[in-house]
């Protein structure tokens, strides 16, 4: 491709093309994209929860987690959600189309830190997208993690995604509960809210890490049920979503007090964002 | 940096007439092209009014960050083989010419302290403020007049402050005294005047010294960190504060320090820009999900937002830097008389009061 491309501009995306489409559920789909770079993407390096904004020029740039684990890299995958106007746009795109990535962008999880202890995630919809970046991780890397538990819920058994890879998470050595917000024929997992599914659960705080993400409603009341089993504020992970423009803490859209969610997150522990909680 | 020179003052158009064939020239001037009427910094050529009594209705803030700008072009080519396939270009080149800014004031300066921190010292830099700020001259004129709503020492500023300035322009009786102070260029005005006598010199000096001093009022909004935390979820105080607001945008319009800014592709079929343009956290569209989630959804989240960012938020980032320049457009221009030094001000006021 012909580039007049400056260097170090931030602004600026890579060139990317899409290699596979995954039907999710009715209003998610997967994507698998390839930077066509060869070699940056040979050297493309991220943390598991490490987001990306991609380009649909003339329509626009938005953000999405890397749900790919950097333990498979291959392609770099996204799982978008029909809501708006980019991702109607993203969600016509085919393989062999061409887009533009800004990636990687934020933190990630410090999973270095998790090593050694019992984990716990809690997802719900399309909130399990950042957590499967780390879950696979972990599972690739399963001997330097004790426990992992997995709680993720969605409206009904249509609204879970990355249902063809479950088994791969259980023989992978994780404990998954699936639940839906209501009865469903042939459904024979949990019913219930996922904050309800947690208390019934009820994991041991002891030296647990609890990594949740999901609609902000949801994080609302899970967080409120973690503290009622004992966790503690630093035990407490969650990854956000904010509107988002610049990504890379410039633009002055996505702050959550004075934190940037595109820079100093989108993974926060709770204890950085407790006071802020009305503005998740 | 001898250069020093005096501009009587029925030289001085013809002196900037001089000097916009040297460098482009930006000077405050009226929309009306007399000397009433709103101003702002507007291109100097020969026949403009420069109106230096007075700030200008507008700030400076466009000619580093404009209103709407380009930040790359892209043009997707169809295969004429295979229409289905498109092969896809980008472009971010740009052009910045030197400009001369002439007749800024104190308070548009430390506002540009502000956008310095938050353009150039993050983890990322913005290559496009950063190739208009070098290429950016101040001359910025000694202020000698203060309205009510002017408040630079309350903001760790002052009118004689030359932080940021590559010249210092002080009017006394007859003209202007123009000093060079930095090293970026240093002779551009020497060709164009006489050195100040002595007199006009010392002049200069006893004004800067005499404002240097100047106080408007007490008040000190630095250090409102910790109080704004405190204050956060005070939903009552953030009510009262944000209770006249009509969510019209005009503080962050005018504000020299406000910098948010939107990103939006405009297309011409297979070809378009994606450009950036100045938003306003005010609106409420303006962290409004797809999802139709709003983290800020009412003026109160909102006003809060606002005030925290400039006197919490930057200052937490940028060791206490303030995201305000005390100029005093927002409350000058604010339909509804609301005054952000009352919000800003009583942060520290009571926050015991209601446990």
């Amino acid at each position: 491709m012909t580039d007049n491309k400056s260097l170090n501009n931030p602004y600026l995306p890579d060139l990317a093309t899409v290699q596979e489409v995954i039907d999710e559920t009715a209003n998610i789909r997967t994507l698998r994209v390839t930077l066509d770079d060869k070699e940056k993407m040979a050297a493309f390096n991220f943390r598991p929860g490490q987001v990306g904004q991609i380009s649909v020029f003339g329509t626009g740039e938005s953000t999405f987690v890397i749900n790919s684990p950097p333990t498979r890299r291959d392609y770099l995958q996204f799982s978008v959600m029909r809501v708006g106007e980019i991702t109607q746009r993203i969600h016509q795109l085919n393989a062999g189309d061409r887009i533009g990535l800004r990636a990687p962008l934020g933190n990630g999880f410090q999973y270095e830190d998790m090593k050694g202890r019992d984990i716990l995630f809690i997802g719900g919809g399309i909130g399990m997208a950042p957590l499967r970046t780390l879950l696979l991780h972990m599972i690739d890397n399963r001997a330097d993690y004790g426990d992992i538990t997995a709680i993720y819920g969605a409206r009904s058994p249509k609204d879970l995604c990355y249902t063809y890879e479950f088994e791969e998470w259980k023989t992978g050595g994780v404990n998954l509960v699936l639940t839906v917000d209501s009865e469903f024929p042939g459904w024979k997992e949990r019913v219930g809210f996922v904050p309800t599914i947690l208390s019934q659960e009820a994991p041991s705080p002891l030296n647990r890490i609890a990594i949740v993400c999901g609609p902000p409603i949801m994080i609302k009341f899970v967080l409120f049920g973690l503290k009622e089993l004992g966790f503690e504020d630093r035990q407490i992970i969650t990854t956000l979503e904010k509107r988002m423009k610049c990504g890379i803490g410039i633009c002055g859209r996505c702050n959550v007090g004075s934190k940037y969610v595109c820079v100093d997150g989108p993974v926060f522990n709770y204890e950085q964002i407790k006071g802020m909680c009305q503005e998740l | 940096m001898a250069g020093k020179i005096f501009i009587a003052l029925d030289r001085l158009r013809s002196t900037l007439d001089k000097l916009c064939s040297k460098i482009d020239l930006l000077a405050p001037a009226s929309s009306q092209g007399n000397k009433t009427g709103p101003t702002a910094f507007m291109p100097y050529r020969s026949g403009v009014v420069p109106v230096l009594d007075r700030q200008t209705t507008l700030p400076l803030k466009k000619i580093l960050l404009p209103q709407a700008e380009t930040l790359l072009r892209y043009e997707y080519c169809k295969d004429p083989q295979d229409p289905l396939k498109a092969a896809l270009s980008l472009d971010d080149r740009s052009e910045v010419r030197p400009t001369l800014v002439f007749g800024a004031r104190p308070c548009d300066l430390k506002a540009l302290s502000t956008f310095d921190r938050v353009f150039t010292s993050g983890p990322y830099k913005d290559p496009y403020y950063i190739e208009r700020r070098k290429n950016t001259l101040f001359a910025t004129l000694v202020c000698r007049e203060a309205d009510g709503a002017c408040f630079c020492s309350s903001v760790g500023s002052g009118p004689a402050d030359m932080e940021g300035s590559d010249f210092r322009i002080t009017g006394i009786e007859g003209g202007f005294v123009v000093e060079n102070l930095t090293e970026k260029a240093p002779d551009l005005f020497d060709s164009l005047g006489e050195a100040p006598t002595q007199d006009q010199q010392s002049e200069a000096g006893r004004i800067i010294e005499d404002v240097s001093q100047y106080r408007i009022g007490t008040l000190d909004l630095r250090g409102n960190e910790e109080a704004f935390r405190k204050r956060f979820e005070d939903n009552e105080y953030w009510q009262k504060m944000a209770a006249q607001c009509l969510s019209c945008g005009i503080c962050t319009f005018v504000c020299p320090t406000c910098y948010c800014f939107t990103i939006t592709d405009e297309s011409d079929n297979l070809r378009g820009e994606r450009l950036r343009s100045w938003d306003s956290c005010m609106f409420y569209h303006y962290t409004l999900e797809a999802s139709g989630h709003n983290p800020r959804p009412t003026k109160l989240n909102r006003y809060r937002n606002r005030v925290g960012h400039k006197f919490s938020y930057i200052p937490e980032k940028y060791d206490g830097l303030l995201g305000c320049s005390g100029c005093g457009r927002c409350i000058r221009n604010c339909p509804v008389s609301i005054d952000i030094r009352q919000a800003a001000g009583q942060l520290k006021e009571n926050v015991c009061d209601r446990q």
